[in-house]
Order: C-alpha cells, then sequence, then structure tokens
C-alpha cells in the first residue's frame, strides 16, 4: 500500500491509471483475507455450521438455546394418607406415594405406589381362630399407572378471607396389586379434588375404586376396592 | 415377591424418572420486553386462576419459570408484580435485542425430534396381562434406544419382563408412523405354587416386533406394539411368544 501511494505522489497524477488497478487488487486481497479469518472464527464457534452465512449464525441462535433452559416445573411428588376398604378384608389404613408429571395445563400422568395391612374377614372372626391368611400376607402393596384430566379449574372462596385456586380431576389408569401372595392385574378409577395452596405446593383428596379379580375367598370374583386419601404435593 | 421388593422397584424407577428431568432444569433467567399494548398476569398457571395485572407495552419483564404452557415472569418496575402469563401472550414479546422471543407449543414437528421418552402401557403376553413403561433414548429421528419394564399377571403364573430394544422408524414426520424394532432381554416366570409344582425361572428372551406411533396432540404420542419373543428355556425347545400392547408416550 505505501509503495501504491508514495509512487503515486512521485511521479505525479499521470500514473494513477496505473496504480488504481493495483490498489483495487489489493483491496480485494485484504478482503479476501479478512473474510478467510472470518471464516475461521466461524468455524471456531461452531464448526457444524461451516459454509453459511455469518449473519445467521450469531444472535438468534443463541436466544433460542437461552429460552429453552428457563426452569421448568412439571413434575409433582407427593404422599398422602388415607382408607382403603378391601372386600371381605374390612377397611384399613393406607399410605400412597405418587409421582405426576403434567404434560399440559388440563393432562397429566400419574405413578403411584401405595401400601396397607387388611384385617379379618367375618368368616374369620365367627369362627374363631380359622385364619384365611397369614400375617405377612396381609400385606397389600399396589401400584399404578394412570392418566388424569383436570376439570372445572377455578377459584374457591373461604367465608371473606381468603381464596384458593383449585379445581377437580378424573384419573383413571392400569397397576397391579400384591395381595396374599398374589400379584393381580388392577383396574383404578376415581375422581378428585385439588386445592393449590401457592406455586410449589398443593392439597389434594380423591376417591377411587381399585378394581382386580381375586379367588381368596374360594370362588374366582371381581373386587371392588374403595381408597380415600388426602394428602400433599410439591412441584419441582 | 414380597411387598418390601415391589416398593424397592417402584421407587428405583422414581429415581430414573427424576434423574431424566433433571438433565433439562438448568435455571437461566430470560428477559423480554412487551411488545403488544399489553399482557395479562395471572396469579396462577391456569385459565382458572383471576388476572390481577397488566403489563404494559415496553414493560421489561424476567422469566422465572415455566410450568406447562404458562410462565411465571416479575416485571422490572418499580414495585416488581410476579405472576404467570401464557405462551399465547409471551409469544409476541420481544427479547432484549429486539428479535421475537422463541416460545412455540409443542407440535409434531418436536414429537419428531424428540430426544427423550416415557411410555406406559398395557397389553397381552401369551395370555396374560402385563403392564409396561419403558424410557427410551432417540439417537436420531429415525434410531431409538429403548429400555422396558413389564409386570406380567397370568392366571398360573406371575412374572417380570425387561426388554432392551432398538427400533428404526422409517418415516419419523408422518402422522401414524410405523416403527420396527429388534430387543433381547429378561423374562422370570414364578408359577402360583396352588396350581403348578413348579420353582420360579429366568429365561434370556430375544425378540423382534414392530408397531405404530399415532401423533395424538402436543406431548402425546399413542401407540399399538406387536412383539414376538423366543424365550431361550433350559429345556430341549425354545418358547415362542406373541405380545400386543397399547399405550402413550410423552417426551420431553
Amino acid at each position: 500500500m505505501k509503495d501504491i501511494v508514495d509512487s503515486a505522489n512521485s511521479k505525479g497524477e499521470s500514473n494513477n491509471k496505473l496504480c488504481f488497478p493495483h490498489f483495487c487488487s489489493g483491496l480485494l486481497l485484504l478482503c479476501s483475507a479478512h473474510y478467510l479469518v472470518a471464516a475461521e472464527e466461524i468455524d471456531f464457534v461452531d464448526p457444524l455450521e461451516d459454509g453459511e452465512d455469518i449473519s445467521l449464525i450469531q444472535e438468534p441462535e443463541r436466544r433460542k438455546v437461552k429460552i429453552s433452559d428457563i426452569d421448568t416445573e412439571n413434575f409433582e411428588f407427593g404422599i398422602s394418607g388415607g382408607l382403603l376398604s378391601v372386600e371381605d378384608f374390612e377397611t384399613n389404613a393406607l399410605v400412597v406415594g405418587a409421582l405426576k408429571y403434567h404434560v399440559t395445563e388440563d393432562f397429566f400422568v400419574e405413578a403411584r405406589f401405595g401400601q396397607s395391612h387388611v384385617g379379618e374377614t367375618s368368616f374369620e372372626k365367627l369362627s374363631g381362630g380359622a385364619n384365611l391368611l397369614t400375617d405377612e400376607d396381609r400385606d397389600l402393596a399396589f401400584y399404578d399407572l394412570s392418566l388424569g384430566i383436570n376439570l372445572f379449574p377455578g377459584e374457591a372462596f373461604i367465608l371473606n378471607k381468603w381464596a384458593v385456586n383449585s379445581g377437580f380431576y378424573l384419573i383413571g389408569g392400569v397397576g397391579a396389586t400384591q395381595f396374599a401372595g398374589n400379584d393381580e392385574f388392577t383396574i383404578n378409577g376415581g375422581v378428585g379434588y385439588r386445592v393449590i395452596a401457592n406455586d410449589f405446593l398443593s392439597l389434594n383428596f380423591h376417591v377411587r375404586d381399585h378394581v382386580f379379580e381375586t379367588e381368596i375367598t374360594g370362588t374366582e370374583k371381581t373386587t371392588h376396592n374403595f381408597e380415600v386419601s388426602a394428602g400433599i404435593s410439591v412441584f419441582f | 415377591m414380597s411387598a418390601k421388593n415391589f416398593g424397592s422397584q417402584f421407587f428405583l424407577l422414581l429415581t430414573l424418572l427424576s434423574s431424566l428431568t433433571s438433565i433439562s432444569s438448568m435455571s437461566i433467567a430470560a428477559e423480554v420486553t412487551v411488545a403488544q399494548p399489553f399482557i395479562e398476569m395471572r396469579t396462577g398457571p391456569g385459565r382458572g386462576y383471576p388476572i390481577f395485572y397488566i403489563v404494559e407495552a415496553s414493560e421489561t419483564a424476567t422469566i422465572l419459570k415455566r410450568r406447562t404452557d404458562w410462565f411465571k415472569i416479575e416485571t422490572k418496575s418499580k414495585q416488581p408484580k410476579t405472576g404467570w402469563v401464557h405462551l399465547s401472550q409471551m409469544s409476541e414479546t420481544l427479547t432484549d435485542d429486539g428479535t421475537k422471543a422463541v416460545f412455540a407449543y409443542s407440535t409434531r414437528e418436536d414429537a419428531v425430534n424428540r430426544k427423550w421418552e416415557w411410555s406406559i402401557g398395557g397389553g397381552e403376553l401369551d395370555g396374560a396381562a402385563t403392564i409396561s413403561t419403558a424410557a427410551s433414548l432417540h439417537i436420531t429421528k429415525n434410531i431409538a434406544l429403548q429400555l422396558e419394564a413389564a409386570q406380567v399377571l397370568g392366571e398360573f403364573s406371575d412374572g417380570w419382563m425387561a426388554t432392551g430394544s432398538i427400533s428404526h422408524s422409517p418415516f419419523p414426520h408422518w402422522r401414524i408412523s410405523p416403527y420396527f424394532q429388534i430387543g433381547s432381554g429378561l423374562l422370570r416366570t414364578k408359577p402360583f405354587s396352588t396350581i403348578v409344582q413348579a420353582d420360579d425361572q429366568t429365561d434370556r428372551t430375544v425378540s423382534v416386533g414392530g408397531g405404530l406411533n399415532i401423533y395424538v396432540s402436543r406431548r402425546f404420542i399413542s401407540f399399538v406394539d406387536y412383539r414376538y419373543h423366543t424365550v431361550l428355556t433350559s429345556g430341549n425347545n425354545n418358547k415362542e411368544i406373541s405380545e400386543w400392547k397399547i399405550g402413550i408416550r410423552t417426551f420431553f
């Protein structure tokens, strides 16, 4: 560059025409060199984007990642306690652990595990000593996988002082019940009411029927076993 | 199997699932500026919650978290307000460099590009009822690895089956998309002692099968699945059994 300028100065106006193409080619060289450097920089940022327009690669791409990294809280873990009425075997205390995943505002999937210990049949009580089951076989455990639908969301008012958010839900699914030494295929279905205390805490109450077949009492029969429980859960 | 065992298996599944979610729970604050005349802020993440505040045009807010299609935001004003805004309104806001914020409903396109997937299903294996759950990792749009656990509840025996499989979907863009799979696993059979005098046994299985993934909406895909298992028994003859199931998948 300096040579071109110097020579232009020393040889006067007449040489300008000759020098201009040199100057242009020099510029071109510089530009292409700059382009090469720029291309290398892009390669360094993301080798996959090689060959694409520079303006397309920069900011918007990074922005997208940032937004998808927002903390999502679609899971809910809860524990609940209540009563489980086991056909022929009295109504007994029940403890349940549950994990829910909220797919949308309206639908959720749920996995639960529950445990209870059943009582005696009226036959066992009246016969005075004849036991149908050992104490170990009276342990009842179940798990279920269900799909739930949220219904009628809205505010509920408690006196004049409080307003809480609440809603009903319908739920149903399949699972297994382990009882009297056997695992039985179980269908469950029910309805629940939920009060959402704040952004991460909710209280729920539900009634559910567990339907399974058993032959403990001699003949194979379908039993309906109702659960009433209340619990607390947190979102994470 | 004792109740205790039954429970520990369930909690193992829970731990697996929750470790899946921790992958996507990085917390990074993003800022948006309201571009439309106003957006409505609700007290909670749902249409049943009342609107308590209006964020006006050109006001700025920080996104705190997301639950389903709702975003919890905090305005950057003198008296900051915190509330929940629906995705449909958030998608009209601008990021700090003036470009439209990219928020979108989960679509079929997201389903095609899904990475992690969790499914639950129910069906039949050689006359016995099955309940199954599976986690899948999609390596490409076409190929996925899957780990499945199924409980088998039969008339004469109970059992468990664990299967690892690899599947290929030749047309992932189709709404009803077929897939083919091969797998291998273990089948644990426990005959009822009151009916059959036989010991519990564990056999290796190899399977081949296929099915249809039917995109329902948003983040739901339903499926129909068929597998033909060859149980490599310790006896002279291998046993061949078929399995049908239907279920639902959700993806992250």
